[in-house]
């Protein structure tokens, strides 16, 4: 605990030496017992400069489910959201410890073409961030830098990532007009038919409702229950609700740590940790 | 509720003193605009002829040109007895002189004659008098100012024919045999040097000097065809009559515009001052540029600006893209960045000698060494040029585009590029196709600030290229069709040359005034196509939520 992480958070919780260094397996309220895990977190750190984010974080993103990380505002959910496709390293004076291993294969390995590993971890940003582009130009824009050139072919790329992302119907005739003429929720569904045309095998949810009505965010999250299907999903939110209603998973991070990670309706009904039951029934955060 | 009041109090001085510069500003921008729209337009409205007869029985004809107090006995306006007009008399070859200030209080008469004609002509300016004859060698064809008057417009059109044919062989034929005989010159001399070491261009040589010679013949039968045709051309003589009795002779084809002025109804002098803004965008400048058209001066500066807009713009985004995406924004960084700022401030003038020096000397001398080393020691691109006053033109505002494209990027979210890098795309991939993309409304402001900038600059490119009157404008129909190392005529030195280098600067003064509103409609208009292809794309991508 330094004094920075003090500034920035006043309450220090009281359980912390027991939990702060424990592996996955060692704790079972860190220990959902997942088998065939997509992404294995060890032991990660990171540091921003001399303040230390994210605290020696352990655990396994399972297959084909939705994974959601909770926890209040500066916890490090974000910052840890954005190790797996390593889009930290686009910032100056950031460390990381640890390992992430996907698919077995470690995403730091200097082996590892940083570009083809985002190509198979896509991400969706909090802030819709549609290229100033066409709506085709937008979806195809993934497939065309990795090497798509037939026409024929990236038809059918944006029809389908368009229909996956429950978007096909209402843009189908204005293909050629500005993404940004969208609605806000339209842009966040075309943002996540971005992500899937390069056909990734994780998708990165980073607070993708937080700027959104309730109702394009109840199309969001249907979207996400369909698209479970045919990739992992990760979601970062701090709506408890939210991840209520859509995780199979629900890791809670508070202080840069992990207290806890279990099947959701566990975390939600039946926490094991103070902590996380007092953030869930709404004392802090 | 008092403490409010104080606020708004001081702030609506504030709010006063900042409208009021603003109303300042515009209040002279729309004067200066007034200046030029009155006098530049008014210049071609013709205004009626006056005869006037003074106490000492002289009698002038002209258009009035303004009119003033007359100086008292110690110069100064205070003193003043009375008015003075002043009246456009022209007849320059008769009289020597265009202007004459006459006092109101001399004038014994004055009427508006309605036989008074005013003839433009080729040399010498406007005469301003009577028709009495035309004369073809000793046959009389026409007398009197009534007859003269019939067939003088319709003769004015025949001639204007045949100086146009006469034109055309100069420009056509002529000029195509002499651009050969001068390409067959330079290839002669560059084969005569290498002659010494290789017998077998003997042959060549050989067929060059027969088709000199046909060439040579063929020019002398065009030239025999010209000088008929100019016989035929000068064949008729005008007589004239001045206001005060001096009978005077000049060839009708001289004449460009013979107008019967005070017979003219509202209709014809509208038609008259379309047509002559029609020759003043159009025509050639004739008489050392105090009459005629100005299109070479427009045409030079709108295709200077062009090649400049094509040098400057990628130089400038290439180069703000390194700075801004790609140089780390170290003190290095940081010190560019302000000697690329200051270098805007650099007076214009260093840019033009830089460009000699540079430019029109290393560059250009090279490339004759290289190309056209047949033609030496006459320059070819070895001296002023368009291309080389074009990219002085870019370098002096390469800053601004620089300037402005690195806003245009700064203002990119990061979300965006993190979003193209998060497909997969790489660094380069996210620059180029998203990055500078979104950044074409700055970019384009960076180009239209440049433009306007290049279009009223003026003193770096009477060093490297730009010429009081060029022979030629650089596009023609020879190969390769566009001539980048020709000189080429500029409005800006246009207005210099017109308003402080003419032999008539009193006669031009409107011209003067005309040819600055050009100006200001050229870079207008280039800025009003620039503004609306970026608030097109600006419109396209439009609506940005959040």
């Amino acid at each position: 605990m330094t004094s920075s992480d003090s500034t920035r958070i006043p309450e220090p919780p009281e359980r912390l030496p027991d939990v702060a260094p424990s592996p996955a397996g060692t704790d079972p309220a860190l220990d959902p017992g997942i088998t065939d895990p997509i992404l294995s977190v060890r032991g990660l750190s990171l540091h921003y400069g001399t303040k230390q984010a994210l605290h020696d974080i352990s655990l396994d993103i399972p297959r084909n489910r939705i994974t959601a990380f909770i926890g209040p505002s500066g916890c490090g959910k974000s910052t840890f959201l954005r190790c797996f496709n390593r889009l930290n390293d686009l910032l100056d004076d950031v460390r990381i410890s640890g390992e992430i291993l996907f698919d077995g294969q470690s995403v730091f390995s200097p082996d590892i073409e940083i570009n083809a590993l985002r190509k198979r971890i896509g991400m969706v940003f909090q802030k819709s961030n549609p290229f100033p582009k066409s709506v085709y130009e937008n979806v195809a824009y993934g497939p065309r830098v990795h090497g798509v050139r037939s026409k024929r072919v990236l038809d059918e790329i944006v029809e389908r990532s368009l229909r996956a992302a429950a978007l096909w119907d209402e843009v189908k005739d204005r293909l050629g007009d500005s993404a940004l003429s969208l609605s806000g929720g339209q842009q966040q569904r075309l943002c996540i038919a971005r992500a899937i045309a390069v056909e990734p095998e994780v998708v990165l949810l980073d607070e993708p409702c937080s700027a959104l009505d309730p109702l394009a965010t109840a199309r969001i999250e249907e979207l996400m229950k369909d698209l479970k299907e045919s990739y992992t999903l990760v979601i970062v939110t701090h709506s408890m609700q939210q991840a209520s209603r859509v995780a199979d998973y629900t890791a809670f991070l508070y202080l840069g740590r992990l207290f806890e990670y279990g099947l959701s309706e566990q975390v939600f009904i039946k926490p094991r940790k103070k902590e996380t039951e007092d953030y869930i029934t709404g004392r802090f955060g | 509720m008092t403490k409010r009041t104080g606020n708004t109090g001081s702030g609506a001085v504030l709010t006063w003193l900042c409208g009021g510069a603003l109303a300042l500003n515009l209040v002279l921008v729309a004067g200066l605009m007034a200046v030029l729209l009155v006098h530049g337009a008014g210049y071609f409205w013709q205004k009626p002829l006056v005869q006037v007869e003074t106490r000492d029985g002289s009698v002038h004809l002209g258009e009035p040109a303004g009119d003033e107090p007359v100086p008292g006995p110690d110069g100064s306006i205070a003193t003043s007895t009375g008015r003075r007009i002043r009246l456009k008399v022209g007849n320059r070859d008769v009289t020597g002189r265009d202007f004459v200030w006459i006092d109101e209080s001399d004038i014994v008469r004055r009427e508006r004659p309605v036989d008074a004609w005013q003839l433009e002509r080729l040399e010498w300016g406007n005469f301003y008098g009577f028709l009495h004859a035309i004369r073809r060698g000793d046959e009389v064809v026409a007398a009197g100012r009534e007859q003269v008057g019939g067939i003088l417009p319709r003769m004015i059109e025949q001639k204007e024919r045949e100086r146009r044919e006469a034109e055309r062989l100069e420009r056509g034929p002529i000029a195509d045999v002499n651009w050969a005989l001068e390409r067959l010159r330079i290839e002669r001399r560059g084969l005569e040097r290498r002659l010494e070491t290789d017998p077998a261009v003997a042959g060549r040589l050989a067929a060059l000097e027969r088709e000199r010679e046909r060439l040579e013949r063929e020019f002398s039968v065009l030239a025999g065809q010209l000088h008929a045709m100019r016989r035929t051309l000068d064949r008729e003589l005008l007589v004239v009559e001045t206001a005060d009795g001096i009978r005077h002779e000049f060839p009708v084809s001289h004449v460009v515009r013979a107008i019967p002025v005070n017979r003219l109804g509202l209709a014809g002098r509208v038609g008259l001052y379309a047509s002559r803004i029609g020759e003043f965008l159009t025509a050639e400048p004739r008489e050392s540029n105090t009459e005629g058209g100005i299109f070479p001066a427009i045409f030079g500066t709108v295709m200077m600006v062009f090649i400049m807009t094509f040098a400057v713009t990628p130089f400038g985004v290439v180069a703000a893209v390194y700075l801004r995406e790609y140089a780390g924004q170290g003190w290095l960084t940081r010190t560019i960045r302000i000697a690329v700022n200051n270098l805007a401030g650099v007076p214009s003038i260093v840019f033009g000698v830089f460009g000699l020096g540079f430019f029109v000397y290393l560059v250009g001398g090279t490339i004759d060494q290289l190309f056209f080393s047949d033609a030496l020691p006459t320059p070819t691109f070895g001296t002023g040029g368009i291309l080389w006053g074009a990219l002085t033109l870019a370098l002096l505002t390469v800053p601004v585009v620089i300037v402005a494209t690195e806003e245009g990027l700064a203002a990119v979210p990061r979300v965006v590029r993190e979003g193209s890098l998060a497909l997969g795309a790489t660094r380069f991939e996210t620059t180029w196709r998203v990055v500078v993309p979104a950044a074409a409304p700055g970019i384009l402001t960076g180009m239209i600030l440049a433009m306007a900038r290049a279009a009223g600059e003026v003193a770096p490119l009477m060093i490297v290229g730009m010429v009081k009157l060029a022979p030629a404008l650089p596009v023609d129909g020879h190969f390769p069709f566009v001539h980048l190392e020709r000189k080429f005529m500029h409005l800006g030195f246009h207005i210099y040359d017109v308003g402080f280098q003419s032999p008539n600067v009193e006669a031009t003064k409107p011209l003067v005034f005309a040819t600055a509103l050009l100006l200001i409609a050229v870079v207008t208009a280039m800025n009003v196509v620039a503004i609306v292809i970026r608030s097109h794309l600006r419109r396209k991508y439009a609506g940005s939520a959040v």
